[in-house]
């Protein structure tokens, strides 16, 4: 996870890693295997200022700036949500805030997974790219103030 | 092979006339256990619903033309339909909704804001859907009245004893849920109106789950609402129905101003129509309270006994074989219910669960079930829930047994 790959390249190198799956099966403990690999949240992050609710699961995000990247750690009780969100993190963690908020968040589609942005799933995913985002743009205008 | 005990009920055969079981989902067949949420729809409904927009689609009511006569007939004709189909005495006491929400909501609205002031009380149970409680709570906020809540057992039985004690004269109103949605449970409904009639109370029923499985008769319960869905009893969706007492209706005032509910209007003052049209303003959901009919006499057809007889067993044979599985819990494991099993599993999100079976071509609710302060009560963030229809079969519990080994599997 160097800091020095871009979006883009994170993207590709995770679009490629699903295409080698053949089964949904795979797939899915794949994405739940990075669930449980995902580091755990410090519990003073895991507060309800942090949650990000979905209907069904719940999601916790903790966001930091260093260098002018931005950091992110999170949680979630459901353990697919979390695969997802530790995709999300390994592609906007480190990044100039900047290039989070531009980035078009293409891999979810590309690797099969546009069921879980959907509205239906209410999964929290959709939420937490939204949080991750806004809360690039609040270090981006702390960093640099207009 | 006919695999229930019910006499020439053949489940093979029945499943032909559900266009959508014929369905595969990512490569399995089908298997729908979401019946609770929704039931899917005979051939008939839908055909019914192609025909009404293909031979006679008119406004009802009005008109004096053909098509016009044919919608009111067949609008009308489901109407009696329903009154034979919950027992009610009179046409003039069915009332066509939205659906069970829209029903409690014009209850609330119109006898509720009528009769509740300030300090009386509304008695409701921890097993209701959000839609028996936001209405009422929305009522009582307004009013200062205040809301009581009848408390269950561990597995989620009604208390009876408790809700005896929180009736008293300010009780002004019960309202109760029939069949819990969440767990299938089946609350003494005849005996909590007999109570609450006692303290002086009016009781409202929702039937949203109930009206489907179990065999309805307002005059014999005695409730003064009932409220069911057509969607949850193999119809369309967009329609259903409130039954109130005649005399309760006859004094309440409407609930939405408009067209069909009126006799005269003028910029002074406005007259009202006669029961039941006084609470049906507006052109009303005609295509899909027409199909209702066709969807009640589709289950009169086979019979409600013969669907209950095979349910039961389904329900007995999904209880046993889903707690038979290490680590999995079924909640609200009680005698008397409907065909709703909802279980949680050691360590696994409902969620995770839904998914996983989802990908198998298995549909099941995970969740809250729109029950929120009852999980909470259960101590649980959600469940997994399988409700079955008439349609379903022993195989497909099979299959779903099967799945949720391969979840358990996948999320080791």
């Amino acid at each position: 996870m160097g800091d020095a790959k871009s979006i883009e390249t994170i993207e590709a190198e995770i679009v490629d890693e699903f295409s080698l799956f053949d089964s949904w099966e795979d797939k899915y403990e794949y994405i739940i295997d990075m669930g449980k690999k995902l580091p755990p949240l410090s519990t003073e992050f895991k507060k309800d200022e942090n949650k990000i609710k979905g209907c069904q699961s719940t999601v916790w995000m903790h966001s930091d700036i260093k260098n002018g990247k931005v950091y992110y750690e999170a949680d979630s009780d459901a353990m697919i949500v979390k695969g997802l969100v530790s995709l999300l993190i390994r592609v906007f963690s480190g990044q100039p805030p900047e290039a989070v908020i531009n980035a078009p968040v293409k891999f979810i589609d590309d690797i099969g997974m546009t069921s879980h942005l959907a509205q239906t799933r209410s999964s929290g995913l959709r939420a937490m790219i939204k949080q991750m985002k806004l809360d690039a743009l609040a270090w981006k205008t702390k960093v640099s103030p207009q | 092979m006919p695999l229930t005990t019910a006499i020439g009920y053949d489940v093979y055969a029945l499943r032909k006339q559900f266009p959508i079981l014929q369905r595969e989902l990512k490569g399995n067949p089908l298997v729908y256990f979401d019946n609770a949420a929704t039931s899917q729809k005979p051939k008939v409904v839908i055909d019914a619903l192609v025909h009404y927009y293909s031979h006679y689609n008119a406004n009802i009511h009005r008109g004096i033309h053909t098509l016009a006569e044919e919608a009111t007939a067949a609008y009308e004709a489901t109407r009696e339909t329903v009154r034979k189909f919950i027992g009610a005495s009179s046409v003039e006491e069915v009332i066509f909704t939205r659906g069970t929400t829209e029903s409690i909501n014009l209850v609330s609205n119109t006898w509720g804001r009528a009769n509740i002031k300030a300090g009386d009380e509304i008695i409701i149970s921890t097993l209701e859907h959000h839609s028996n409680i936001v209405p009422w709570q929305m009522l009582a906020e307004e009013k200062g009245a205040v809301l009581k809540v009848v408390p269950i057992t561990d597995e989620g039985e009604f208390i009876f004893e408790a809700f005896e004690k929180l009736l008293s004269d300010k009780t002004k109103l019960v309202s109760v849920v029939h069949a819990s949605n969440a767990l299938g449970i089946i609350n003494p409904v005849k005996e909590i109106i007999t109570a609450a009639h006692k303290a002086g109370a009016v009781v409202m029923v929702d039937g949203a789950q109930s009206t489907v499985h179990l065999d309805i008769d307002v005059q014999d319960l005695d409730c003064d609402f009932f409220a069911f869905s057509s969607h949850k009893l193999y119809g369309p969706t967009g329609t259903g129905a409130l039954y109130g007492k005649k005399a309760l209706l006859e004094a309440m005032p409407p609930f939405h101003g408009g067209g069909e509910m009126i006799k005269e209007v003028s910029f002074e003052k406005t007259t009202y129509n006669d029961l039941p049209y006084k609470f049906e303003a507006g052109t009303p959901n005609i295509a899909d309270t027409i199909a209702m009919k066709y969807a009640i006499d589709f289950i009169n057809s086979i019979g409600k006994e013969n669907i209950r007889m095979h349910e039961d067993e389904l329900l007995s044979y999904a209880t046993e074989s889903l707690k038979a599985i290490d680590g999995l819990h079924v909640k609200g494991d009680v005698q008397h219910k409907v065909s709703v099993v909802s279980f949680v599993i050691d360590g696994i999100h409902p969620q995770d669960i839904g998914i996983l079976l989802d990908n198998q071509g298995i549909a099941v609710r995970t969740g809250t079930h729109c029950t929120m302060p009852l999980m909470q009560c259960l101590n649980v963030t959600g469940t997994t829930r399988a409700s079955f229809a008439m349609y379903n079969t022993k195989e497909e519990i099979d299959l779903l047994v099967k799945g949720i080994h391969k979840v358990k599997k996948m999320m080791a």
